[in-house]
């Protein structure tokens, strides 16, 4: 800020603090003119006002506030630029990425700042870091199975996860379950991690444009016939015709990228489980808009510990039996 | 006292009782559709699936209800009545006062339209869309040239201290409503905020905390100044005490609204000095109640038989408590563990149900005989009823949300031994909806209360016992 603006607030808050000082003072004296204890003679409407002295226990409480208001705002910051003699501040104020708070955390030390987020951020790894480098080290596989890892991978779950995919992982339009052992990108512990460390973006394109109308019904005819819906035969072949437009992701069977080890996330269109819903009038839609999944990265977010421990969890989620 | 010393001037009463009929009428519209909402929380199948009756659009149909239509109906009728009165003199352009009746019941009708079709600014308090802003503009310089008028031609030498609020009441009002509603029209039913990001969220609360404060504040001090003194028919207890609180409350409240904003965007030295100002604002806010209450002393005999008068003074101890309570909540590390809780929600409403509801109230019960020149009003025993329903229906509703409050903000931050939440979201939620129930039938109590209200102003109106001798008139 400014120091003109810096110097405005300092302008406007000290006389009111100073002024509530003397306006108390001022009252504090008796200048109504008539002794206390008796009516300042003003009636009106049979309403008169009595000349008491303020209660003296309310006159003290008076001067407390305003006594600590002075110590506060000299201590933290409040009054324009001066950042108290603490020299708190509750962040670093005007960070856009995570390169710049580093930077900024460096420079707040150098300077002697306390900066409280810092600092918190500081206490929480130190003082829960190592519960989560405790499992680290440990195979996925065997944390999956570890009553321990598992409730902290279930709290980790809850609050991060269950948002988007439920609290029961069973996910919602748009949003997979997880627990059906069906994955666009592959269910084994090294991709459910990859997945949840560097998040995925699904690259549905639009059709509409492409097809038309007409091919937009073929298609979902034939999208439809995959997993085994009766269908108007000739549309459906028709539809057929036109698929490696789409096998190039989804398979020329229509299986999916899974099955065919692409990395493309494309679903599976034969076993009837759906993301944007499986009737004709949701397939079209899916067909000419196209659909651009995002799940977030959460590297930076949890940090890599804490993502092993989920891994562990999001992969018992469909793989209930110790198979080892 | 000389409550009975007659008068010689006429005072304009028209505007009074129709304001003093749409304060019950409107009280009731927005507590019943609190009491739905409440409903609402505890069975969410209550908005029928049907957009105009879910929670998102009606609650601010409630808050608009009894803030602007309930509160503010009750305080064009008494600021009407008590500026007459105190001023010795009849209302500055009648007909302008009119105006703002109409003026302002169009504005209800229009929010009680716009607000559940979703037309809205999405600014707590000042949802409603940029025509209606235009109009309650109008409205309220009206207001002003209606109440300084009145003020100007007074026959009495000294300004009452009810005037001081009720004068900066309007004066602050008018200059937030203007400053918070600037926006961009994009048609006759949408608009954006001239204001950007943190700016307009702190524009936005400095609205919002002086809609508190000088509207259901300093507005019901001036209310509080004139019955109080009058039902209890003893002086006001100090003439200084008024000065220092006055002043001073009006000179700190303006600062407190970066409260809301704690641990947001906003600046750190925003968010300190709204903190200061607002914790030392709680001493100036004693001061009102101090003074309210000391009234009485002498007279607390009559509290065991007047019941207007409990309504009254039971406001009073309702607003001290909120006072208290809200510079508390400023401070941020008790914010911390109370913002965006249920607790925010009790505070509220022990500050509108218990302090501005309860003083409008008495206030009604003390004008509305006055007004159509009855002896009094139909049934003393049944303000009596009404007070007790209301304020076991308070006590029920606050007590409910500072148990569920409290609770939700320790759930919320309560960490296991490997620094991850406890609880979660959903759990909380589940954790309070038994509070949520009796909350609901709090709000019930409150309810029936109005509607005994509603009957003993019918039958009072309706009644012949009018007082024998008119107010004498003197060219």
């Amino acid at each position: 800020m400014s120091s003109f603006w810096s110097a405005w607030i300092i302008v406007l808050t000290l006389p009111v603090l100073i002024g509530c000082f003397i306006l108390l003072r001022w009252n504090l004296t008796n200048y109504v003119g008539v002794p206390e204890d008796e009516t300042t003679g003003h009636e009106v409407d049979g309403l008169e006002e009595v000349n008491n002295p303020l209660p003296k226990w309310w006159t003290y409480m008076f001067y407390g506030t305003l006594i600590w208001s002075v110590f506060y705002l000299a201590a933290y910051p409040g009054l324009g630029n001066w950042p108290g003699f603490l020299n708190w501040t509750s962040s670093n104020q005007g960070i856009k990425n995570l390169e710049e708070s580093r930077a900024a955390v460096l420079q707040a030390k150098a300077e002697g700042k306390t900066v409280q987020l810092d600092i918190e951020n500081e206490v929480a790894a130190a003082t829960y870091g190592p519960v989560f480098q405790q499992f680290a080290n440990r195979d996925v596989l065997d944390l999956a199975y570890d009553a321990d890892a598992l409730k902290i991978g279930q709290r980790l779950f809850l609050q991060n996860c269950a948002l988007c995919h439920g609290s029961d992982a069973r996910g919602q339009r748009g949003y997979p379950n997880l627990t059906d052992n069906d994955w666009l990108y592959g269910g084994s512990p090294d991709k459910i991690k990859e997945t949840l460390l560097y998040g995925r973006r699904a690259a549905m394109p639009g059709w509409g444009a492409a097809l038309g109308e007409q091919g937009i019904k073929e298609m979902t005819a034939y999208v439809l016939s995959l997993s085994g819906r009766t269908v108007n035969d000739q549309l459906a072949s028709a539809g057929k015709a036109k698929f490696g437009m789409c096998a190039a992701c989804h398979g020329a069977d229509g299986k999916g990228s899974v099955a065919h080890n692409l990395p493309f996330g494309a679903p599976n269109l034969t076993n009837n489980i759906w993301l944007y819903g499986g009737t004709a009038a949701a397939i079209e839609e899916t067909l000419i808009q196209g659909r651009y999944g995002v799940m977030p990265a959460f590297k930076d977010t949890l940090g890599e510990d804490k993502v092993h421990i989920l891994t562990a969890y999001v992969y018992r989620l469909s793989n209930p039996e110790d198979l080892r | 006292m000389s409550q009975t010393k007659p008068l010689n001037v006429e005072y304009n009463y028209s505007v009074v009782r129709l304001f003093a009929i749409t304060t019950v009428l409107w009280g009731i519209v927005g507590m019943v559709v609190g009491v739905l909402l409440a409903a609402q929380l505890y069975w969410p199948a209550l908005n029928f699936d049907i957009p105009w009756l879910t929670y998102s659009r009606l609650r601010p149909l409630h808050t608009n209800a009894v803030i602007f239509a309930f509160g503010t109906s009750a305080l064009f009728a008494t600021c009407y009545y008590v500026v007459q009165r105190t001023c010795q003199t009849r209302l500055f352009a009648e007909k302008l006062a009119m105006f703002t009746f109409w003026g302002w019941q169009t504005i209800i009708v229009a929010a009680a339209i716009t607000l559940p079709l979703g037309m809205s600014q999405s600014k707590e308090y000042a949802e409603l869309e940029w025509p209606i802003d235009i109009l309650i503009t109008i409205v309220w310089v009206s207001f002003a040239i209606v109440f300084f008028g009145t003020l100007v031609k007074r026959k009495t030498s000294h300004i009452y201290v009810a005037n001081w609020f009720y004068g900066g009441f309007i004066i602050t009002v008018a200059a937030l409503h203007i400053v918070n509603s600037m926006v961009v029209p994009l048609n006759l039913f949408k608009s954006y905020s001239i204001y950007a990001g943190a700016v307009d969220a702190m524009v936005q609360w400095w609205y919002g905390h002086n809609a508190v404060g000088f509207l259901l504040t300093a507005g019901f001090l001036g209310m509080m100044y004139y019955f109080v003194p009058k039902q209890a028919g003893r002086p006001v207890y100090s003439y200084r005490l008024s000065i220092v609180h006055f002043w001073a409350l009006i000179a700190l409240y303006i600062w407190a609204g970066p409260h809301h904003l704690h641990y947001t965007a906003l600046p750190d030295w925003t968010q300190s000095l709204g903190m200061v100002m607002s914790i030392v604002l709680f001493v100036p806010s004693w001061g009102g109640m101090i003074n309210g209450i000391m009234t009485l002393s002498g007279a607390w005999h009559k509290l065991k038989t007047d019941p207007i008068l409990r309504f009254l003074i039971v406001s009073l101890s309702f607003y001290g408590m909120s006072t208290f309570e809200g510079p508390m909540m400023a401070i941020k590390s008790v914010n911390a563990l109370s913002h965006y809780t249920d607790w925010t929600v009790g505070h509220v409403h022990s500050g509108a149900l218990g302090w501005v509801a309860m003083i409008s109230i008495g206030a009604m019960y003390h004008l509305i005989p006055v007004v159509y020149n009855k002896v009094g009003m139909y049934s003393t025993k049944l303000i009596n009823t009404h007070f007790w329903l209301h304020t076991i229906g308070v006590v029920l509703y606050i007590v409910a949300m500072w148990i569920s409050g409290i609770m939700q903000g320790m759930m919320w931050r309560a960490v296991n031994t490997d620094g991850t939440l406890t609880y979660s979201f959903v759990q909380s939620l589940e954790a309070s909806m038994p509070f949520y129930l009796m909350r609901f039938i709090g709000g019930v109590f409150v309810v029936a209360g109005m509607l005994i209200m509603a009957y003993n102003v019918y039958k009072t109106v309706r009644s012949k016992d009018e007082v024998a001798q008119a107010v004498p008139v003197t060219a």
